[in-house]
């Protein structure tokens, strides 16, 4: 049980370290089953269990998963390098998204600017939606085929 | 792009494209003459090996396999071992191959060499790291050469480097490898002189044997050493080896020879020889500038220098953990023919006999406190033989691991691995005991009312599978029969039985003709001179297997006689009722039968905190240990009583596959191990049977449940736990 615990806490400092390395992320969403993809630049909540970012609401990612808050978002450490191979992490984290409410915007905007400042305009527009990912699983992969599971108790 | 400097084409200058230990041969070369002709393969060669044949990124994939921190030091035996079996089966792409042949065999022609290692870098880690890369002695024909050299390539990532890996500064990327191949001198006397002690500043020290140098590098032969006076030359003291032996370049390779019993009488040197090598070593002071450790060797009264390195003032420490006593482990033949000698005719007889001894003392007359005292000398006792075990029969492994090189060497087989087919023997103890099991197993089989009345728990009268059975229970559960323990044992050890004679025992003549044809083949790749010699490496090697196999049963022996004083150590403090017995160290255990009044402090629950992630592996790496793909649930065991709820079908997941618990095997649909290597019993066992098995998954035990469905590549050393849905 003690290894598990370790376990954990192994994995979670190295998602940490990856999600203040990594500024951006692939976000995936559906609408009728088609399958879509995005970049977007993301920020996490430091319990690891929210994904932010920012998104204008005339996107189509907006429009996907406000229909299916349904998501998956890959976080990786490529360098585009055989060596990446062996060397590259990869995270999907999956879960729902939704537009962050009056509530707790302020503390997301704080801690999303806190990792992108030059987004501060883009973020600050009357347009632009701050989404939360509730994260239900991570999954990790490390060298190449080690994969593990972390779901949210 | 230059391949190849001659030795006399060499500067300073060099030093990235041909290590240090070229250029200080060069220097030498120039001030003080008498040095063999020798080629540089400077390390532009190897960078255009490994990457025009993909080498290098295979090596990325061993070395990044796992963590190396997860890595078990048989793990990094395997990594290496797999490395130079590429190494050995990667030929040199055509041009500079042709390259290659043609300056080889210009400077040599049939001539023998010694193919000598010369990373860069080595030269500032000094001689404290000497002996971590190859080097080989007595090689003959531009082919042989060329292979060799491939080989000196490859000991960039031996074990032992790896072992160094952080104070060499290993790096995939950037670390390279230089070769110095070198007309031999096969000298009359050759030695080792330091211009300076390491002990006392003022004095020089030499060291010479008979014959080449290298049974004096390796430690195989004791050497004479004089103390010199640096100042005036005068010799301090002469201490003489007992000689018996030298060092002689045979066939292709070296062989002991006995000396002639008028030089075992004298001193391999002179006075004058002494002066001269005195002279030899002032000079090399004088070229580099600081005291330097210079191998020579005297041939037909001529002084040649073979190597001339910095000696450190302070060597590196390499005495102060696991890794000097791993490095211990690679011993030569002759040292493992006499390890093979004690272990088989001293210390199993006498571990037999102490077992014995034990088996017959009778605990339940005993009073408590003696019972605690026998309990003490017994701990004790299984101390005493794990420190044998781990300082003889451990080393004593490495009996195969030598064998596998020689097999690689010879046969350059697709598969590392192969060599371990040849070994595999029905004589092991836990061959032995499965086939009791499996004969047992057979009786039920075959006989309906048996298998009946054990399904049923009524009576049954079988006089053979009776007596086997209490054969079984006396001979491996350590327990006396008529008692609770045993009659304990005998019931799970019934329903296991149940559950294999349901299916059949593989048929094993298959695996003992491919046996035979790869004994011939490897037979076959010496000449008849050497034939008796392979065969004798063959036979050691097989006794290593045999005993690596082994040892853990004899020293269970031991341990079962622990137990059994402590199961009736417990058994006496139950009836005192006092609780989570079975949590009881000895030391505790001994406590309270010396003093019935003592209680021993619970220990207090631990305070978790709620969990905030649950961690489920999906997929986990490990060494494909066992060649197939096995399907099925996991059954995991912790303790040794969980073997027998093992149902057919079912995948073994454990810390490591004792020889005790080979008998599920049979019943296996795959093996996951936490414990790493591909000559553990698991790999060894499930190679035997033909089932998937994955070795050096970390964390095995704790990240698999038993239930889980799991999917075992043994052929790429992956597990997938649970099914494919999201």
């Amino acid at each position: 049980m003690k290894k598990c615990m370790n376990t954990e806490l192994r994995l979670k400092q190295e998602l940490k370290k990856l999600f203040n390395k990594q500024r951006l992320a692939v976000l995936a969403t559906q609408k009728n089953g088609q399958p879509y993809s995005s970049l977007v630049a993301f920020a996490a909540t430091d319990d690891l269990k929210q994904i932010i970012f920012a998104t204008s609401r005339a996107t189509r990612k907006y429009d996907h998963f406000s229909n299916d808050g349904r998501v998956a978002l890959l976080i990786d450490s490529r360098t585009n390098k055989v060596a990446d191979f062996h060397k590259a992490i990869a995270v999907t984290a999956v879960g729902t998204a939704l537009e962050a409410d009056q509530r707790v915007r302020q503390h997301y905007v704080k801690l999303y600017l806190n990792k992108h400042p030059h987004l501060t305009e883009f973020v600050q527009s009357p347009a632009c939606a701050l989404v939360q990912i509730s994260v239900k699983t991570y999954y990790v992969v490390r060298t190449f085929q080690n994969v593990v599971e972390l779901h949210v108790a | 792009m230059k391949l190849i400097i001659p030795l006399d084409k060499v500067s300073k200058q060099d030093t990235a494209l041909v290590g240090g230990k070229a250029v200080a041969l060069a220097l030498m070369a120039q001030h003080a003459g008498n040095v063999p002709h020798a080629l540089c393969i400077t390390t532009t060669a190897y960078n255009v090996y490994v990457d025009a044949t993909g080498l290098r990124e295979r090596i990325y994939f061993e070395l990044c396999r796992k963590p190396f921190t997860d890595m078990r030091w048989e793990e990094l035996w395997d990594v290496s071992l797999r490395i130079r079996n590429m190494f050995l089966t990667t030929p040199l792409p055509a041009d500079p191959a042709q390259e290659l042949q043609t300056a080889v065999a210009s400077v040599f022609s049939d001539k023998a060499t010694v193919v000598r290692s010369s990373a860069p870098g080595e030269d500032s880690m000094r001689s404290s790291f000497a002996g971590l890369h190859e080097s080989y002695v007595n090689v003959r024909g531009t082919k042989s050469i060329i292979e060799h050299i491939r080989l000196v390539w490859a000991s960039l990532w031996s074990d032992a480097a790896l072992l160094y890996r952080q104070e060499l500064g290993l790096n995939v990327e950037k670390s390279v490898m230089a070769v110095i191949v070198q007309e031999i001198i096969e000298g009359d006397v050759s030695g080792v002189a330091f211009s300076k002690n390491p002990l006392n500043n003022s004095e020089a020290v030499i060291e010479a044997v008979y014959g080449l140098n290298q049974g004096l590098v390796d430690g195989s032969i004791e050497p004479d050493r004089w103390i010199i006076d640096r100042k005036t030359g005068a010799i301090l003291s002469h201490t003489p080896a007992l000689r018996s032996r030298k060092l002689a370049a045979f066939s292709e390779g070296v062989r002991f020879e006995p000396l002639s019993a008028a030089q075992a009488e004298a001193a391999p040197l002179s006075t004058e020889h002494i002066n001269r090598v005195c002279a030899l070593v002032n000079t090399a002071d004088n070229v580099f500038h600081e005291p330097q450790d210079v191998e020579w060797t005297i041939r037909e009264n001529r002084l040649y220098v073979l190597q001339s390195r910095p000696i450190t003032a302070q060597k590196t420490d390499m005495s102060d953990d696991q890794r000097s006593w791993y490095l211990s482990l690679r011993r030569s033949f002759d040292n493992l023919k006499a390890l093979r000698v004690k272990i088989e005719q001293e210390l199993i007889p006498a571990l037999i006999a102490e077992a014995s001894r034990l088996a017959d003392t009778d605990l339940i007359r005993l009073e408590d406190h003696e019972l605690a005292f026998e309990i003490a000398d017994r701990n004790e006792i299984l101390q005493k033989w794990t420190h044998v075990y781990w300082h003889d029969f451990i080393p004593f492994a490495h009996g195969m691991r030598l064998f596998g090189q020689v097999y690689n060497d010879m046969v350059k087989p697709a598969d590392p691995y192969e060599f371990v087919d040849l070994l595999r023997s029905d004589k092991m103890l836990s061959v032995e005991r499965n086939r009791m099991l499996q004969h047992m197993a057979s009786i039920i089989r075959r006989t309906e009312h048996l298998a009946a009345a054990l399904r049923n728990g009524c009576e049954f009268q079988h006089k053979a599978f009776n007596s086997m059975l209490d054969a079984f229970i006396d001979r491996y559960s350590g327990e006396a029969s008529g008692t609770a323990q045993a009659e304990k044992h005998k019931q799970a050890l019934i329903r296991l039985l149940l559950k294999m004679a349901d299916h059949s025992t593989p048929d094993k003549q298959a695996v003992r003709v491919h046996q035979a044809e790869l004994t011939d083949r490897f037979l076959e790749r010496f000449p008849a001179a050497q034939r008796e010699r392979a065969h004798e490496l063959l036979d050691l090697a097989r006794a290593s297997y045999r005993m690596r196999d082994d040892d853990n049963l004899y020293l269970g022996k031991i341990e079962q006689q622990l137990y059994r004083a402590l199961n009736e150590a417990r058994r006496r403090i139950g009836a005192r009722a006092i609780s989570d017995i079975d949590a009881l160290t000895v030391e505790e255990l001994c406590k309270v039968l010396h003093n019935p009044s003592y209680v021993p402090a619970r220990k207090s629950a631990r305070h978790e905190r709620p969990k905030e992630f649950i961690v489920q592996p999906r997929q986990l790496i490990g060494q494909p240990a066992g060649p197939g793909i096995g399907v099925g649930t996991a059954r995991v065991i912790i303790r040794d009583a969980e073997l027998f709820n093992f149902k057919a079908g079912e995948i073994l997941v454990c810390d490591a596959v004792a020889p005790s618990m080979t008998f599920v095997v049979p019943l296996c649909a795959g093996i996951i191990e936490r414990r790493g290597g591909m000559l553990i019993h698991g790999a060894i066992i499930a190679r035997e049977y033909g089932i998937a098995c994955v070795t050096g998954v970390p964390d095995a035990t704790h990240l698999i449940h038993t239930g889980d469905r799991l999917t075992l590549d043994g052929y790429l050393g992956i597990v997938t736990v649970g099914e494919h849905a999201l």
